[in-house]
């Protein structure tokens, strides 16, 4: 068997299996994880893969137990994930919280399948975007990125154990069965070349150590078990000792930095791609695999003399509201495909304040968009 | 030596009244009965315990091992304060 | 008639303790506080490494007890302690993770973890505290509550057989099983210094009064009248299998150290 430990090179791969070598290049040492289709595949190969770089693949139960696991193992000093779909990603909502709360950074990969319920296990949706941004009880901000190829799936699972790492919380990466289980070639950078992030680690000793005082960023410095620092986690509102606080000014305050650690730093987060918005009369805003079947009918229109921008959100959650707010100043519409009945399409409607129209294209699920369909919405709003 | 007259020794019983909550387990399952409800009331309005005959305490610290609100234990008076656990 | 000294020292358990954070939330004549008693007695036994010490707990009363011990602790959601701590070992296996909770946070909601991680014989040290009920939330009725006992959600008498926990977790793999009442305070500090240096899934089940909700139900309104019973319907037992280690109600309390 060939030393495969890193992987370097040009590779045909799946979506999955580039999700599981961008972890392992972002430095995920733990997945713990529930077979579900179409996200099994991630769990496959972290189960071959994690041993040869050794790390820790675990199955659990259920998924309740796989993201506790997760949560477990970031507090134990190792970077984790689980990978998982529709279903199991509903069973997570609970820890989703804890994670939140605790500001415990790990990554979940949702690759999204027909939904609601059991759905359409092996074929595509969008289905669980808002879920992905309100799932969990309680007033949050979440980060999610939305890769459109096997090759981004690799690079936005090291951007998003980064981005877990950076800002201590669970960090999601939505895509879906069409990504997750296309081949396309990816491409693995040596590990030199790929910059990873660590969590920051107290600079005061135990006795001083506050686990949840945040440095400038709002962002706490952050101690692992077994380190000496003997610290107090709970889920309770607490305060900067990390004590239960049951009051309203804990909660304020707790609640408002939880918040403003990710909208105060959207600029350094959002990731955003644009094909010549500026001057464009209709701009197709989405994300995913839809994003990729819109190329094309953009591209058609614009062979029909129509001005086309495209803007596909990387980044989903947080929203970039300001863009939205400045693109909907200049064009006259924003066309939005995605395989649901309308979830993100509600987010650019609400940003653009009729300043623009915002034009849903559906989805129902179980397949992606026809070129086609995009352009005709195109072409309607167009005129 | 009287049977019951107990050596002088450096362990004692010590008492934080304030964390008393009048359960009533050291009271019981003292072996010698020695401990009663005082007629203090503490800041939570619960009556501590007190020894009411500590020449007949042997320091077993069944006590200190029963209380639910560490508010009584057996402690070592001299210079290094040891815990009396089930060795 | 000497008054009550106070050691201006603190008790010597501070140092284990967020001393700053008592006295403790608990009730008066609850065992929990018991059992951190003995919990930290056993430990200190046990001469591991404290800062290698991390105590997991989940939600319900018992679930307080991480906020009060002076370790790594962890006050995760309700039921998924067990799978936190799985998670947490595996990262680090040098710590050694002790999981202290209730019987509903165990054995309902957290059911399929437990057998699962006996299952897998995880290296975990579980302290399961079964008062019978879910005492935080106000009594109701659980999978330990004795048959025909009487809770706030099973006034006319409780109609479900209850868990032998002991049973469960030797089935499903532990390996090491005890159980004990907060009555044999000595005993069960050395069961819980014996699962900590055993390697492997070990868990003691230990009863527990709760005079607010299910001694006030079920006629022993103090929690010292429930310690009462407890030393005095005891039987040690040690060795044999738990399949006859059942609880009935106000019946003989089978306790001792099952599998090993």
């Amino acid at each position: 068997m060939t030393e495969r430990k890193y992987l370097t090179g040009e590779f045909f791969m799946s979506g999955d299996d580039a999700c599981a070598e961008g972890a392992i290049s972002a430095g995920c040492r733990f997945f713990a994880g529930y077979p579900i289709t179409p996200a099994s595949e991630i769990a496959e190969r972290m189960s071959e893969r994690l041993p040869e770089v050794a790390g820790t693949y675990i199955q659990m139960e259920d998924e309740l137990a796989s993201l506790a696991a997760v949560l477990g193992a970031s507090w134990g000093g190792v970077k984790a994930m689980t990978a998982t779909s529709g279903p199991g990603f509903s069973l997570m909502m609970e820890n989703l919280g804890l994670g939140i709360m605790t500001e415990t950074p790990c990554v979940i990969v949702d690759v999204q399948r027909g939904s609601p319920s059991t759905g359409l296990p092996t074929l595509t949706g969008q289905g669980d975007m808002m879920q992905a941004r309100w799932g969990s009880h309680g007033s949050y901000s979440i980060i999610a990125l939305s890769p459109d190829s096997p090759q981004e799936l690799y690079d936005l699972t090291i951007r998003a154990f980064n981005l877990s790492e950076k800002y201590r919380l669970p960090v999601l990466i939505m895509t879906e069965a069409a990504t997750g289980h296309m081949y396309e070639k990816v491409i693995i950078p040596p590990m030199h070349e790929i910059a990873v992030v660590h969590r920051r680690k107290p600079a005061v000793s135990a006795d001083e150590y506050l686990p949840f005082k945040p440095d400038a960023d709002l962002v706490p410095p952050m101690a692992n078990a077994g380190e000496g620092y003997r610290v107090h986690i709970t889920g309770l509102t607490h305060d900067e000792q990390g004590y239960p606080a049951m009051t309203a000014e804990a909660q304020d305050s707790l609640v408002r930095r939880l918040v403003d650690k990710i909208e105060r730093n959207r600029d350094d987060i959002i990731d955003l791609e644009e094909d010549r918005i500026d001057g464009a009369e209709v701009v197709v805003c989405s994300y995913g695999i839809s994003a990729r079947v819109s190329r094309i009918a953009v591209e058609q229109a614009r062979r029909e003399g129509i001005r086309v921008g495209m803007l596909r959100l990387i980044t989903v959650w947080p929203f970039p509201e300001d863009r939205i707010r400045d693109i909907s100043e200049q064009a006259s519409a924003f066309v939005v495909p995605e395989v649901n009945y309308g979830q993100i399409s509600l987010e650019v409607e609400r940003c653009a304040c009729g300043r623009a129209k915002t034009v849903l294209v559906p989805h129902m699920g179980g397949g992606v968009h026809s070129p086609a369909t995009i352009l005709e919405a195109i072409k309607q709003v167009a005129r | 030596m009287k049977k019951d007259e107990v050596r002088p020794d450096s362990r004692q019983v010590v008492i934080i009244a304030e964390r008393c909550k009048e359960c009533g387990f050291c009271i019981e399952f003292c072996p010698k009965h020695i401990i009663v409800k005082s007629t203090e009331i503490n800041s939570k309005g619960y009556h501590p315990v007190r020894l009411n005959d500590e020449a007949q305490c042997t320091r077993c610290d069944i006590c200190g091992m029963i209380c639910p609100d560490f508010a009584i234990c057996v402690v070592d008076i001299g210079e290094q304060q040891e815990i009396r656990g089930q060795s | 008639m000497n008054k009550p000294t106070t050691n201006r020292a603190g008790h010597p358990l501070d140092p284990y303790l967020r001393a700053e954070r008592m006295p403790h939330i608990w009730c008066s004549g609850c065992g929990l506080g018991l059992v951190v008693n003995c919990f930290l007695r056993g430990l200190i036994q046990s001469r591991l490494a404290l800062d290698k010490v991390v105590v997991v707990s989940g939600i319900g009363c018992a679930g307080r007890a991480a906020g009060y011990i002076n370790l790594d602790s962890f006050h995760t959601t309700h039921g998924r302690a067990i799978p936190f701590a799985t998670g947490l070992k595996l990262a680090n296996p040098e710590l050694k993770v002790v999981v202290i909770s209730g019987d509903g946070d165990l054995t309902a909601i957290g059911g399929n973890h437990l057998i699962h991680a006996a299952r897998r014989n995880a290296d975990l040290t579980v302290l399961c505290i079964n008062n019978f009920i879910y005492g935080m939330t106000g009594g109701q009725g659980g999978p330990t509550t004795p048959l025909t006992a009487r809770t706030t959600t099973s006034v006319g008498g409780n109609i479900d057989q209850p868990f032998n926990i002991p049973y469960l977790a030797a089935a499903s793999g532990a390996a090491y099983v005890a159980r004990w009442t907060t009555a044999q305070v000595v005993r069960l500090q050395k069961s819980i210094t014996e699962a900590l240096l055993k390697n492997g899934f070990g868990l003691i089940e230990i009863i527990t009064p709760c005079p607010t909700y299910y001694g006030r139900m079920n006629k022993q309104r103090t929690g010292l009248e429930q310690m009462k019973y407890y030393r005095d319907n005891s039987i040690i037992k040690s060795g044999i299998d738990p399949k006859h280690a059942g609880i009935e109600f106000n019946g003989p309390i089978i306790v001792g150290r099952f599998v090993d």
